[in-house]
């Protein structure tokens, strides 16, 4: 597979001849098992596994939670606390899957900052990129569906909210948020059709990790300084590469037990932490909550969502051109699904013929203020709508559309890159180089 | 640079959606020194025992616990009081029963009544639907070392009445310091030596406030000493793992590394 050349899997025995002819699955798990893999990724690199490994967790736990969970108005946050109280382990199984999306958040933003670090999305890589955005998508709506089961407060003023994106669409808003709804407001048959989506949505996602999976099976990895491995020969290709076993898969475990440590450790003695403490009234369609705060993990576009009001002068301009179709709360919802889109354009706007930002010197900087970009929403995402909030909100969201829309097209015109190793094992050696001779001569002066 | 970006990722988790503003009343949430705070911390039994007390004569009057079965109350890591006390405490309270049709004395595997007054909230859950502390600018970093303080607010509020009163629509509004506003509808529930404990254990205004408190925890999270433990033996196993995966990577990648095995 990726082109790289490497052996492949015979079947010796008569059975194994005889079932490879019949069914190549042996064969298969081989070419995925034994896949050449960069030697030199770097600890960036593990977060694919970590994020494979809790959507098992994700799957597993939702599916015993279900086999005491009741999907009705009258009874769902009831059972919830039926489910802490008497299940066995149900509180281990309901916190679990509570801080399992937050841990699938964390996870997938790091392996996401990382693709768009290294460069991961360009060519030939554009498709594994696409995929990982819709796998994003779905984790976002599958998160927000899950958050409305347990039918709090929170649950129920957060769909609301949400689902009243949807009733901003000019002409067939109201239309379509009804039948999303189910009804003209959120309550059983909204419960109901969310608990069903949210059952559904984790196999979808799961069916587009393994196309996820099999597309940059088919590219090969990237690695840390964006140079391909060498495919002209296998002597070369297995300079440049190592088997994914057993020098991934056990470097990955290790990251993943350190992980899932810290990850327990939550779960154990602060579970609620992440959590909102008017999720554990049970939802009352006629007491508003003060202040109505999507989880952590959507906050940064929750705020790009908000950032845009009717002062904000594009936004006058916006619906001035449209004759007020394009109100500021539809230009809120197209600037959050935007700032998505924005990010699975990559691929095309960025215009540098070098993948890793290592080699961007320019680049790097920006990267930079978009993390922290990113984290400045996450905290005005939570803040109530006021000054200074707006103001901050409606810079760092105007910073995350510059960084792709502007910045990325470019940088790849002005930047001069630095010079990048001819292959990957010269970056390889030269990182043991560097490591082994700091080592050396401390353990051996008298030489 | 990625260094910083994984350490960005665990800061993460400090960004918690802290709740509820404050609004132009300027509240303050005393904090309580509870003895199940932190990853060791466990519940006193003796204290939830007072709790239940306090509860059972005071608050009861008004608040309703109804997720709480009263046999929960003979359960480990809680209240642990005696399946026969339970089955005798139980027995205090009437229940309707459907299929009679009628009243009975309630049995350990009924639970605890629902608010008898419409306007005050059931008390099962609230010592987790409160956050005591949000700070700083609403990071909710402090939760991390003071707790959400979910416990810590019930006993601000028990004991936050400045002892001014104001009518609003008919209403009698109470001033507290805990309470977001300032001014709640219910009246000082608790004074010193309200409540007399068959042990003799102080009985102020505080160590009331604090006992029930801590009861209403427990009610919150009868689970949590349990699932302290479960994380415990988690954390305890998965850092043995993390050790042996360490050592077995490095070993499998030393001739890689051109570094001799050990």
């Amino acid at each position: 597979m990726g082109g790289i050349p490497h052996d492949h899997y015979e079947p010796k025995a008569g059975w194994e001849k005889g079932l490879a002819k019949r069914l190549p699955i042996v064969g298969l798990m081989y070419d995925t098992l034994m896949i050449p893999t960069p030697k030199n990724l770097n600890w960036m690199w593990i977060w694919g596994i970590v994020l494979t490994f809790v959507l098992v967790l994700q799957i597993v736990t939702g599916i015993v939670l279900v086999m005491h969970y009741t999907p009705h108005v009258d009874y769902a946050f009831s059972s919830v606390e039926h489910i802490m109280r008497n299940v066995n382990g149900g509180y281990m199984l309901r916190y679990l899957h509570q801080n399992g999306a937050s841990l699938f958040f964390v996870a997938v933003y790091a392996h996401i900052f990382r693709g768009l670090y290294y460069g991961s999305y360009k060519a030939p890589r554009e498709i594994t990129w696409i995929i990982g955005m819709l796998i994003y998508l779905l984790m976002m709506g599958t998160a927000f569906m899950g958050y409305v089961l347990p039918w709090g407060q929170m649950s129920f003023w957060g769909a609301t909210v949400i689902t009243g994106l949807f009733g901003a669409i000019p002409f067939i808003g109201e239309a379509l948020q009804t039948w999303l709804l189910g009804g003209p407001a959120v309550d059983n048959a909204t419960l109901n059709r969310f608990f069903s989506l949210h059952y559904l949505l984790p196999f979808v996602i799961l069916g587009l990790v393994i196309v996820h999976i099999w597309a940059f099976h088919t590219t090969g990895n990237n690695n840390p300084t964006g140079v391909e491995v060498r495919r002209t020969s296998k002597e070369e290709a297995e300079k440049d590469t190592l088997p994914f076993w057993p020098y991934f898969v056990m470097k990955d475990l290790f990251a993943l037990a350190v992980i899932m440590a810290v990850f327990f450790a939550i779960v154990g003695f602060m579970p609620n932490y992440l959590g909102h403490p008017d999720n554990y009234i049970e939802a009352n369609a006629l007491a508003t909550p003060a202040h109505i705060v999507p989880e952590w993990y959507f906050l940064p576009f929750y705020a790009i969502l908000r950032a845009f009001t009717d002062e904000v002068w594009v936004v006058q301009i916006a619906s001035f051109v449209t004759g007020g179709i394009i109100d500021a709360k539809f230009f809120g919802v197209i600037a959050m699904f935007g700032a998505i889109a924005v990010m699975a354009l990559a691929p095309w706007l960025d215009t540098s013929s070098v993948r890793s930002a290592r080699y961007r010197p320019m680049l790097k900087w920006w990267f930079a203020l978009l993390v922290v970009d990113f984290f400045v929403l996450m905290w005005v995402g939570a803040m109530p709508a006021e000054e200074p909030y707006n103001t901050i909100s409606l810079i760092a969201s105007t910073y995350w559309f510059a960084y792709f829309l502007v910045i990325l097209p470019l940088l790849g015109v002005i930047e001069k890159p630095l010079a990048r190793p001819a292959t990957i094992e010269e970056d390889f050696n030269a990182h043991k180089a560097a490591k082994a001779g700091s080592g050396e001569a401390a353990a051996t002066p008298a030489e | 640079m990625f260094r910083t970006l994984a350490l960005s990722a665990v800061a993460a988790f400090g960004f918690a959606t802290a709740g509820i503003a404050a609004g132009a009343y300027d509240t303050h949430i005393e904090d309580f020194d509870f003895s199940f705070e932190g990853p060791f911390g466990t519940y006193d039994q003796n204290q939830l025992q007072r709790g239940l007390q306090v509860y059972t004569e005071v608050c009861s009057a008004c608040h309703g616990l109804k997720f709480v079965p009263y046999r929960s109350l003979s359960e480990d890591g809680g209240v642990g009081m005696p399946e026969d006390q339970v089955r005798a405490y139980a027995a205090q309270f009437e229940v309707f029963d459907e299929e009679i049709d009628d009243f009975r004395p309630a049995a350990p595997a009924d639970h605890f009544g629902e608010s008898g007054l419409d306007n005050a909230p059931d008390l099962s859950l609230m010592a987790k639907a409160r956050a005591g502390f949000h700070g700083p600018y609403g990071l909710g970093i402090n939760q991390l070392f003071k707790g959400i303080g979910g416990p810590e607010y019930i006993a601000s509020l028990l004991t936050g009445y400045t002892g001014e009163e104001k009518e609003e629509a008919g209403v009698v509004l109470y001033e507290n310091t805990a309470f977001p506003g300032g001014w709640i509808a219910m009246g000082p529930p608790l004074e010193d030596e309200l409540v007399e404990y068959a042990d003799g254990h102080a009985n102020d205004l505080h160590h009331l406030a604090e006992d029930v408190s801590a009861f209403l925890m427990w009610t919150a999270e009868p689970k949590m000493m349990a699932r302290k433990q479960a994380g415990f033996v988690g954390v305890l196993f998965l850092t043995i793992l993390s050790v042996l995966l360490y050592l077995t990577n490095k070993r499998i990648w030393a001739p890689v590394k051109g570094k001799k095995t050990a």
